[in-house]
């Protein structure tokens, strides 16, 4: 008996340690899929247009992808710096309509420089966020509440600001007069290759140095984590919930000068259409490199993943009206990975 | 009004079994309707999960249950209700729907179980019922207002409304006063002797004697698992009933601490936070070990978040190491030296997502910076020393804090503090749902960072612990300080007499 016994067991430890491979297998390959999924399906995409189309690899076609995308990507950065402390800004869109509107005001309106302009439409965004961090922070409302009725006042404000209308070079004042001010060549240089791609790199590369190397982005990290631990540990929270929504705010407003360069006019609402591509973008930054967290390179690739798709599926000739319809399985795949990642472990 | 008859409701022999502890061991209980039935003993006796079995939370119990003479088997929840057994359990806000009507909280049961296939709420029917279960309380309440805006009492009070809109017979409340004011505390009481003169057993846990004593006409005693006493409460003293609480069996002589107190330390007076902590006066000295005595709901963690400026609070005055003491936030709190081992330590203590390294540099942080940066090869170095010098078990400082046991995240709470170098640490249960060498440990841990000259407040409602650490001991009922101790002078029921309200 006793021989057969040890047979069976040393058997069935065999087959158990098989299984705790396949499991450990399997459980890697996820891993493996959660950490690097996004840029294998940028990959795969990149192929797959590249090979059914003739113009998607070329390089004027990639340049073309970056600029497309860097207006997104610098306001979703400023997203992912409100989702880092575990907030949420819904007002972004707005924000970038309403620098889009001073920047352009300030110069044809009052016929001033470019830099005054920028500064001007940067510092009317830090007013804004400190608006949003009051009522967050301050008053208490729920982040996603108190952002969306401030993405109504504030795209309230930049209407009334420009009377309703548009804003445009050599515009007929209400006076009868004609706007004093141009567009300046600085001015629209920002929204030009190369410049507006340097821009958004800038810009998330400093925003990751700032996540990752400097004490603010590790606290911001920690009030988002967990605010009660944080706020144990002494980390002062409500000011970093405010130097958020502050940085949120900027960001916005930068993704707003460089549209108003890019579109050379002031629109109504122009900055609306960017919220939730840039809220995408940001969520799908999660899993990268398996953080787990709001962080600016994996906001990049996010929009990255967007870009691609946009461009690609209009040179497959995917109508317009059906391309909201790839973005979100893409975007429900997306946070289907992050998610189910968090509850497996 | 008829007299009833009583029903008598005995549970016999009852054991039940969780992996590595024999949490009841053939105990037998028994009450009537009519009778409030008191249960009492020390943390860890074994009163929940007697009234667990009894409630059907669990099934694999042995022993019977017979209620009017007559078995019955209570295997489920519904079982129990069925027979009219009926809890209301501690934590009242899990109970609660907190944006609903008081009608609808106290029909709830009915409008989720009871409506059979019926598809439309009647509405003149629930409010009916609900103000008949409400009446024999004696509370006037709008049954139109939602729970949230209820106090705490008033909450209580809607769940056993609830319990009463069903059938009951016996009634089960666990700790109900804890949380309640001496006057809210007489209304409860004198509701529930309105109940029993209509019939109804109310079986009542406590850890407060006095209280026990004033209402209940019998007392239950566990310990360790066992009943070591039954008697009708006039025949039980106080004392009696703590000396059953605990056995005979006497202490453990505490060995010396070696603690002394030096110059400095920690110091503060009308110490208050308007809600769970009145006008405490505390002395810690620099190089002493001093124990925060109390039980679950006396307001030791109220206490600790209190002078580490984590609620609403207010001294007359505080001095900490010479130089005077300002509660203002935690932030200011950890600059002036204070630091917190908060007792839940998933939620407050560490962050669980994060690195063994960035959680044991989270209070320190800025201690690594060169000017905003962080030098992250500090960081490494730092985190690498404190996880060999508190022997935390990790494979690597970048481990996830979750991946961790118990004590070895107890560890990274504490190390911490350890690293940001405070003049007063502050911890709070810090043993609790550790294992024994991580308890040692963290002992070790406590008289090294006294033996360095910081000042150590240890809250704790195990005593023998306490007694086994200390010099010291400021004993905490109902949020104030009843009793100041010398821990070589004291024991464990002497602790538990001013812990339970005694004087």
């Amino acid at each position: 008996m006793q021989p057969a016994d040890g047979e069976v067991q040393a058997k069935r430890m065999v087959a158990k340690g098989r299984a705790a491979g396949q499991r450990l297998g399997a459980q890697g390959a996820f891993q493996f899929l959660y950490r690097w999924g996004t840029l294998i399906t940028i990959g795969l995409l990149v192929i797959f247009f590249g090979l059914v189309t003739d113009g998607f690899l070329a390089p004027s076609n990639l340049v073309n992808i970056l600029r497309a995308i860097s207006i997104v990507t610098v306001i979703a950065t400023g997203v992912s710096i409100s989702l880092a402390v575990g907030g949420f800004d819904l007002s972004v869109g707005s924000v970038a309509s309403l620098a889009d509107a001073v920047v352009i005001s300030v110069l044809i309106w009052w016929g001033r420089g470019t830099a005054p302009a920028v500064f001007a439409a940067l510092f009317a965004c830090l007013l804004v966020g400190a608006f949003n961090a009051f009522l967050i922070v301050r008053l208490r409302v729920p982040d996603m509440l108190a952002t969306l009725a401030t993405l109504f006042i504030f795209q309230g404000v930049a209407m009334t600001y420009t009377h309703g209308g548009s804003i445009t070079a050599n515009m007929m004042l209400e006076d009868g007069s004609t706007a004093p001010g141009r567009l300046t060549a600085a001015f629209n240089a920002i929204g030009q290759v190369p410049t507006i791609i340097m821009v958004m790199v800038v810009a998330v590369v400093l925003v990751q140095a700032f996540f990752s190397f400097t004490k603010h982005g590790r606290y911001m990290y920690m009030v988002g984590g967990n605010p009660e631990a944080a706020r144990l540990s002494g980390v002062p929270i409500g000011r970093y919930r405010t130097y958020a929504y502050l940085g949120s705010a900027v960001f916005a407003g930068l993704g707003g000068v460089m549209l108003a360069s890019r579109i050379g006019s002031s629109q109504v609402n122009a900055g609306s259409a960017y919220l939730m591509d840039a809220v995408a973008a940001a969520y799908i930054g999660y899993s990268l490199g398996g953080s787990g967290k709001p962080n600016a390179f994996g906001t990049f690739i996010g929009s990255i993943l967007i870009g691609v798709l946009q461009n690609g599926l209009v040179m497959v000739s995917v109508p317009y009206y059906a391309m909201d319809i790839v973005k979100g399985a893409v975007l429900a795949l997306a946070l289907t990975l992050t998610y189910v990642k968090k509850h497996g472990s | 009004m008829p007299t009833t008859v009583p029903t008598t409701l005995e549970m016999r022999e009852i054991s039940i079994a969780f992996p590595g502890v024999q949490a009841l061991d053939r105990v037998d209980f028994s009450t009537s309707t009519g009778l409030a039935h008191a249960l009492v003993g020390a943390n860890g006796a074994g009163k929940s999960t007697l009234m667990k079995v009894l409630a059907g939370a669990y099934s694999h119990y042995s022993g019977t249950i017979s209620i009017g003479g007559k078995r019955v088997a209570i295997k489920s929840p519904r079982d129990a209700k069925a027979q009219g057994i009926q809890v209301v359990y501690q934590e009242v806000d899990t109970a609660l729907v907190p944006y609903l009507s008081v009608a609808e909280n106290v029909m709830l049961d009915e409008l989720v179980n009871g409506m059979q296939g019926r598809f439309l709420v009647d509405w003149s029917a629930v409010r009916t019922r609900a103000g008949a279960a409400l009446e024999p309380l004696g509370l006037a309440l709008d049954l139109e207002v939602p729970v949230s805006q209820l106090t705490l009492a008033q909450k209580q009070m809607v769940l056993i409304a609830r319990a009463l809109s069903r059938s009951c017979r016996f009634l089960v409340l666990d700790e109900p006063t804890a949380p309640l004011s001496g006057a809210e505390t007489a209304d409860l009481f004198r509701a529930l002797r309105d109940l029993m003169a209509r019939d109804l057993g109310v079986i009542f846990i406590s850890h407060r004697i006095p209280e026990v004593k004033r209402l209940c006409d019998e007392i239950t005693v566990l310990r360790d698992g066992r009943r070591v006493a039954r008697e009708r409460s006039s025949a039980m003293s106080a004392a009696d009933i703590v000396e059953q609480m605990l056995g005979r069996r006497l202490s453990e002589p505490a060995p010396p601490s070696g603690a002394r107190a030096q110059g400095g330390g920690f110091e503060v007076t009308g110490l208050t936070d308007h809600e769970k902590v009145f006008d405490v006066d505390l002395r810690v000295g620099a190089g002493e070990i001093v124990g925060l005595a109390g039980l679950v709901g006396a307001g030791k963690t109220e206490l600790c978040k209190a002078l580490f400026g984590a609620s609403r609070a207010s001294c007359r005055e505080a001095r900490l190491g010479g130089r005077p003491y300002r509660i203002v936030d935690p932030c200011r709190a950890v600059r002036q030296g204070v630091a917190l081992v908060p007792e839940e330590r998933r939620r407050e203590g560490v962050l669980v997502d994060e690195s063994v390294a960035t959680n044991l540099t989270a209070a320190s942080l800025a201690s690594f910076c060169s000017g905003a940066l962080v030098r992250a090869g500090e960081v490494r170095r730092a985190a690498a020393g404190m996880i060999a010098n508190l022997g935390i078990r990790t494979p690597h400082a970048r481990q996830i804090v979750a991946n961790l046991s118990g004590g070895n995240q107890q560890k990274v709470a504490v190390g911490k503090w350890l690293l940001a170098d405070a003049l007063l640490y502050v911890f709070d249960e810090p043993t609790k749902g550790i294992d024994v060498g991580a308890k040692r440990d963290m002992f070790d841990l406590m008289k090294r960072l006294a033996a360095g000259g910081k000042s150590i407040l240890y809250a704790s409602c195990d005593f023998p612990e306490l007694l086994g650490i200390t010099s010291r001991i400021y004993v905490l009922y109902d949020g104030r300080v009843v009793r100041e101790l010398v821990t070589a002078k004291t024991t464990e029921e002497e602790i538990l007499s001013y812990a339970t309200g005694g004087r």
